[in-house]
């Protein structure tokens, strides 16, 4: 059974999943980690945050999973609190060494509680859309940086959560496998309709996959520009050499370099 | 050779080896045999020159015995020796498991519990630190049954690498992967099950290899203190005995089976240790380059 997509509005019309309102994180009393921050989610939604490292772009994620309190404001998820049906991609694949790669792509249903052979074949079917079901019995240890990255992707998507949290998933690969990454990432959401958060300090990658990029400046963390980019997905290569692309490229860029001047 | 490799790599036509190579291989070749060869051929020596110095030197046998006499007394005693072994390996064996169930439960719960991390640990400590040797008397002067009394010093020598070791090793989880886990809702009772004790396995093991020498330790240091206890005697009491009557052979043959039986413990976890971690710890795993 191939997860059925979900039906895909045009940006405004989506049902919205949550909203951020004037949040705010401060550490030890002292350190402004995230100032202000407001934030609508909707579904389908694949947004960037994009900014210099100290910005506050993880601190958001940690907030948004509830690993943390803000300090002020408020995090309102609509029909209530997400109570783990949520998915969440770390810079590095972490999986677990000892088991196989179907048992880590099965972890989020054990948690609840469901018996292995009762979802298998939904663990397949993902395996199959991030091009790994060869390896479904392999180990960890057996698989490249970039096949580990999709397992990790394939145990974010597999239970199709309301929302997806991708933290610089890709920042420790190389470019090559980067791009691939990248485009499949698009396909994924293609087939599977998921609602995206990602996380990078690259502004080709936020310009790519997103329909928005907020640019976050630092100290204190706060989001200074918020980008809409209105291309039509699927996006390919030809996306990634036209005018549009480089426009839009162009501004990120922009909008970085004033969230360093200012923190300079 | 890992298993995206193998895929990759389309079968060579023909294996060509260069010079180093073929250097590489011829002395990998050697080294295989070498590892078992070596040691042997030391040992054979050392028994030789031993042989050597006690006939040479006309030294009396209750002095020092050689090789040979030490052989024939070990066959020659063998029913009491034998029994003696037993006596001192079931100590051990259930010093070892009473380790285990305590050093591993103290662990998961001083990680389940930082107030009752914070109140014994200094404790356990303590008893690590104190010569089983000093507590020993004590501990037969209150304890009536032997075989407890033998026991329980055994155990205070053995279960602290247990407990130290799989501490670490439960709280050496991967951060992300707790964080995961918290995201995903899970309880505590699961984290514990599905993150904090496979992490903790290669640490445990590491424990339980010291421990199981340790646990041997414990319980030869046990009996010397204990004492003449005649019936259901071990190992270590049949050196005390055999020393008082000057039949040095004996002791050196009672000697020989303690090492031997150090040595069957440590290789038997060992391997334990490799059946439980050879499909995806790094100790257990081949250099693939």
């Amino acid at each position: 059974m191939t997860p059925a997509p979900r039906p895909l509005l045009p940006l405004g019309k989506r049902a919205r999943v949550l909203e951020m309102q004037g949040v705010d994180k401060t550490f030890n009393g002292a350190v402004m980690a995230l100032r202000k921050m407001s934030l609508t989610v909707n579904e389908g939604d694949f947004i960037s945050l994009l900014g210099p490292s100290g910005c506050g772009k993880s601190t958001a994620l940690r907030l948004i999973s509830g690993l943390m309190p803000p300090t002020a404001g408020r995090i309102v998820w609509e029909g209530g609190e997400h109570a783990g049906d949520l998915g969440m991609v770390f810079q590095e694949p972490t999986l677990m060494p000892w088991a196989t790669v179907a048992q880590n792509v099965w972890l989020p249903f054990r948690l609840r509680g469901t018996a292995f052979k009762v979802v298998e074949g939904q663990i397949m079917d993902m395996l199959a859309l991030v091009g790994l079901e060869r390896f479904a019995g392999a180990y960890p240890r057996e698989l490249s940086g970039g096949m580990k990255m999709r397992v990790s992707i394939a145990r974010a998507m597999v239970t199709q959560p309301r929302l997806i949290l991708m933290d610089e998933p890709f920042a420790a690969l190389d470019e090559i496998t980067r791009q691939k990454l990248n485009n499949d990432l698009l396909a994924l959401k293609a087939r599977i309709g998921c609602t995206v958060i990602f996380v990078t300090h690259s502004v080709f990658e936020s310009v790519f996959l997103s329909d928005r990029v907020l640019v976050m400046a630092a100290r204190p963390g706060r989001v200074i520009r918020e980008l809409t980019i209105d291309a039509p997905y699927p996006r390919d290569m030809v996306f990634r050499t036209s005018p549009a692309y480089a426009a839009a490229c162009r501004e990120a860029s922009d909008a970085l370099v004033e969230a360093m001047g200012e923190a300079a | 050779m890992s298993m995206t490799d193998r895929l990759a790599t389309a079968p060579a036509p023909e294996a060509v080896f260069d010079a180093e190579e073929a250097r590489r291989a011829r002395m990998a070749r050697i080294e295989r045999v070498a590892k078992w060869v070596l040691p042997v051929l030391v040992l054979a020596v050392g028994l030789w020159l031993w042989d050597r110095v006690v006939v040479w030197n006309e030294i009396p046998k209750y002095i020092l015995p050689g090789p040979g006499l030490v052989l024939e007394t070990l066959i020659k005693d063998w029913p009491i020796l034998f029994d003696a072994l037993l006596v001192t390996l079931q100590i051990t064996l259930m010093a070892l498991a009473v380790a285990v169930i305590g050093g591993v439960g103290l662990a998961v719960l001083f990680t389940q519990s930082r107030w009752a991390e914070m109140s014994f640990y200094p404790y356990a400590v303590i008893l690590q630190v104190t010569p089983v040797v000093s507590i020993a008397p004590l501990i037969f002067i209150y304890v009536d049954n032997r075989t407890v009394g033998l026991l329980l010093c055994a155990w205070l020598v053995a279960f602290f690498p247990i407990l130290s070791n799989t501490t670490l090793g439960l709280k050496s989880a991967d951060h992300n992967l707790t964080d995961l886990m918290k995201i995903y809702r899970a309880s505590r009772w699961q984290r514990l099950r599905y993150l904090q004790l496979p992490s903790a396995l290669p640490f445990f093991l590491g424990g339980l290899r010291i421990a199981g020498g340790l646990s041997l330790i414990g319980a030869v240091v046990a009996e010397y203190v204990a004492g003449t206890g005649g019936i259901g005697s071990g190992l270590a009491f049949r050196i005390l005995e055999a020393g008082y009557r000057l039949n040095i052979p004996r002791m050196f043959a009672a000697l020989l089976l303690i090492a031997l039986t150090g040595v069957v413990i440590f290789a038997g976890l060992s391997f334990l240790s490799h059946l439980a971690l050879r499909k995806w710890h790094e100790s257990a795993l081949k250099r693939e380059t």
